[in-house]
């Protein structure tokens, strides 16, 4: 049994200092895992409004055939930062700050593991975020090779100059990666070592399952990444030739640094994204979680087959035949644990007595767009497919039914439903629900016409056209236009509801979890009493309590 | 289970078949021609999937559907559902069939991919015999012995060039005899290209520095679009080509016809696009790489 130190933890108050200003507290270097996670999530929120306007100058330029928006090195670089920056300044940030707002607490302990450490994490994401928007400001303007950043396009340096885009492009995500392992390091460590008594491993929460598996993603997939990054910043400013083929370096290998690690990267996204499902479906359904052990189990079979798959994104980088095979056939075999998933969380809402909020309309809608990505993934995975769809608009499409369609569903989902836990504020249903229909009026505009222009040969990365493309486009611009518009209600509610909405009660939707035997919003230590856990964790339609001293 | 339920299962499951055919018959249409041998393999495979993700979404989202009109809690409903927490036999059953499904879709696409045979300079480099024991391709047998259409490829920011080493011609539009194989050699000056054909549905990145091997079989005559598929810089979405596909005896014509004229500049979209922003010195525009001057070739467009 794990067993916890909250002594040390409590031990730590008397010599930290004064607690600031309330709304102070969030402009600090707070070391309390709540601030920091409303931090990041906030912090995150700002990153995706301005990736959020670089995607909607891409599809109006987008919405006609020619390039006539803006110039094509401008695009390129809109291309660029909306990729990088939606990942490293957005989605990564958001999950790590749900991760620290949530796991204390589900897990019964005060803080993290190491609540500095945490801080620092969070300090250099502000840091590394304002290296890419002011990349812009560099004679040469900011990387225009991709998020991908394949050399040799992405160490051509036309400008010549020492200090360019792609060299603030480069250490900003060397960086982001370093703040990555500091979280996950304390993430890893905290879920393993600072369970509440009663808390074995088949106790806890789904959501702590998830974030557990995808932060040890982290640990083993981002230092080659990292070290990719480096090496291609060194052939970038220091004449090394590592990837360079005129001189000998191999740029195929940089492929395989890169995906190396951003292949898993989709799993630690959307891991914690069905942690999120898991935790949302019983609560609004009101069934316990359809095969709790298997469910958490599948986790970390998906890690462990993260780690074997990422040549499939270079089927047609000039990889053997081998590789084509043993790459597509690992693939595949992903679909197994998720498909486990889909059909347990189907199984959970089989029955149940539906209550459609808006975290159980996010998490429904996220539901269904995951099982459309993943059918278009399979397809993906099959290499003879693939060969015609790779780098096509295809591919676009998936991987957005998966980042927006799924990830951001489901992170809207989580907004919502911890939201009340967050604030102490009940948010506005009806905003709510015009929030979801927009957004996934928006996103089937959007990312439903890709797949027909990948099939019809429609490269990505591209700012002009052949008008045989042009009526997809048009109707994907307008989708996105209705995106763009979506996240108003959202802010409107979030800003309105937090300033003035009616106080949450604790437990507002008589969901069973520790984070909802505590007060709305929980005080600082969390707990005054450490709870111990006497039940598994979701107990729908019984009368088990889930601790034995604060009841629930 | 009932003998009305099992009924009723056995019903919705052959109506979905029945929607999923459809929609794997229809899924023909959203692909470009089929102009190569390559083309019908593939959307074979494709369809197939098309057919199976049709039956998987529909029965899963169909469910959920029926879940959320069904299953509702009424608005002073506070009781719960039923607490099952689970079914070992149902876990067992979803987990097995996923696997056979990914068996099987694992090796169709094998199967469809030895027929295609699609080659790449590792397997050139490692197995200098692969003539030899070649697998069997989809065409006629009599196919393997006849010569195959030799072109040369030459990528570079932001052009292709194309050269015939049978009659030494160079030409901007690729032009390939109907119903033979074509061999190609791509070679990159600069960065990573990618050929692509979207009609004929292959596609080969283009490493610097390296002869890749590439060949393909065209089956219908007819003018496509040949694409640059891996982003290779400023001008990328403009580096594109015509490729006409003819019968053999036109392409010989067009051959001899070529090697008559004496080379020319041929247009390229990315020169002229930048020569114009140069005039313009637009202010609103990052320094690029510049393209590489107009190819002199034999035969343009």
């Amino acid at each position: 049994m794990t067993q916890i130190t909250p002594e040390i933890l409590t031990n730590k108050t008397p010599e930290s200092p004064p607690n600031p200003p309330n709304w102070l507290r969030y402009f600090s270097f707070s070391t309390d895992h709540k601030v920091i996670g409303i931090q990041y999530t906030v912090t995150a929120f700002f990153f995706f409004l301005v990736a959020g306007i670089f995607a909607m100058i891409i599809r109006g330029e987008l919405i006609t055939p020619e390039a006539d928006l803006v110039d094509r090195t401008v695009y390129n670089a809109l291309f660029t930062m909306h990729g990088t920056i939606m990942l490293f300044g957005w989605m990564f940030p958001v999950l790590a700050g749900l991760a620290n707002y949530l796991v204390p607490l589900m897990i019964g302990a005060r803080d993290m593991a190491f609540p500095r450490l945490n801080a620092a994490a969070f300090w250099m994401v502000p840091f590394f975020g304002m290296m890419f928007i002011l990349s812009f400001l560099v004679p040469g303007g900011p990387a225009q090779a991709g998020w991908w950043s394949y050399p040799p396009v992405s160490i051509q340096n036309p400008s010549g100059q020492w200090l360019n885009g792609e060299f603030l492009w480069l250490l900003a995500v060397a960086l982001s990666g370093v703040s990555s392992i500091m979280g996950a390091v304390n993430i890893v460590t905290t879920i393993v070592r600072m369970r509440c008594p009663g808390m074995g491993w088949f106790k806890m929460p789904i959501f702590v399952w998830t974030v557990l598996a995808a932060q040890i993603i982290q640990l083993f997939g981002l230092p080659a990444l990292t070290a990719g990054a480096i090496m291609l910043l060194c052939d970038l400013s220091f004449g090394t030739t590592f990837f360079d083929p005129a001189q000998g370096g191999d740029p195929v290998l940089f492929q395989h640094f890169f995906w190396f690690y951003s292949h898993p990267a989709v799993y630690v996204m959307i891991l914690p994204v069905f942690g999120i499902f898991s935790e949302i479906f019983p609560v609004y359904a009101r069934k316990p979680l359809f095969g709790y052990k298997v469910v958490a189990v599948s986790s970390l079979i998906i890690v462990a087959l993260s780690a074997v798959v990422w040549v499939h994104h270079m089927f047609a980088s000039g990889t053997p035949d081998w590789m084509r095979m043993l790459f597509m056939i690992s693939t595949m075999l992903i679909s197994v644990p998720t498909g486990i998933k889909v059909f347990a969380w189907v199984a959970t809402i089989w029955g149940g007595k539906l209550r459609l909020d808006s975290a159980m309309l996010f998490a429904l809608g996220g539901l269904i767009n995951f099982v459309f990505s993943g059918i278009t993934g399979i397809m993906l995975s099959s290499t003879p497919v693939d060969i015609h769809v790779n780098n096509t608009y295809f591919v676009v499409g998936h991987f957005h039914y998966v980042i927006y369609g799924a990830i951001v569903f489901g992170l809207y989902a989580a907004i919502y439903h911890w939201f009340p836990k967050m604030t102490g504020k009940m948010y506005y249903e009806g905003l709510g629900k015009l929030h979801f229909w927009l957004t996934f009026i928006g996103t089937s505009l959007n990312f439903i016409p890709m797949h027909p222009l990948g099939l019809m040969g429609m490269p990505r990365r591209v700012a002009s056209y052949d008008p045989e493309f042009a009526f997809w486009n048009f109707i994907a611009s307008i989708g996105a236009f209705i995106l763009g518009m979506s996240i108003i209600p959202f802010l409107v509610n979030m800003v309105a509801s937090w300033l003035s909405g009616p106080s949450a009660p604790d437990n507002p939707w008589r969901a069973i979890g520790l984070e909802w035997l505590v007060s709305s919003p929980p005080d600082v230590e969390n707990f005054e009493e450490i709870p111990i856990v006497i039940s598994e964790p979701y107990t729908y339609g019984t009368s088990e309590p889930l601790t034995e001293n604060m009841g629930g | 289970m009932k003998f009305k339920t099992i009924l009723n299962l056995v019903a919705i499951a052959i109506t979905l078949g029945a929607i999923s055919i459809g929609i794997g018959q229809l899924s023909y249409s959203w692909l470009p021609p089929q102009a190569s041998v390559e083309s019908q393999l593939i959307d074979n495979l494709f369809s197939f999937l098309v057919t199976l993700g049709t039956f998987i979404f529909l029965g899963v989202t169909g469910t959920v559907m029926y879940s959320i009109l069904f299953h509702r809690a009424g608005r002073y409903d506070l009781s719960d559902g039923p607490p099952i927490e689970g079914n070992v036999t149902l876990e067992i059953v979803w987990t097995a069939i996923p696997f056979l499904l990914v068996l099987w879709i694992a090796v169709y696409s094998y199967q469809t991919y030895m027929e295609m045979s699609i080659r790449h300079p590792m397997e050139m480099a490692h197995m200098p015999m692969a003539k030899a024991i070649a697998p069997a391709y989809a065409e006629p047998m009599d196919e393997a012995v006849e010569p195959m259409t030799n072109i040369e490829v030459e990528a570079k920011q932001w052009a292709w060039v194309f050269h015939y080493p049978e009659k030494n011609i160079t030409s901007t539009e690729l032009h390939l005899p109907v119903d033979r194989r074509a061999h190609l050699i791509l070679r990159s000056l600069d960065v990573i290209h990618g050929f692509y054909i979207p009609a004929f549905r292959v596609k080969q990145d283009i490493i610097p520095q390296k002869n890749m091997d590439f060949e393909f079989t065209p089956i219908r005559t007819g003018k496509y679009r040949l694409r640059d598929s891996q982003y290779s810089g400023t001008y990328f979405a403009a580096m594109q080509a015509d490729v006409v596909v003819e019968s053999k005896e036109d392409y010989q014509q067009w051959l001899e016809e070529a090697a008559k004229r004496t080379p020319s500049a041929a247009p390229n979209e990315a020169a002229s696009e930048y020569a114009l922003r140069e005039e313009k010195s637009a202010e609103s525009a990052w320094v690029t790489v510049v393209p590489a001057s107009e190819p002199i070739v034999n035969y343009h467009p």
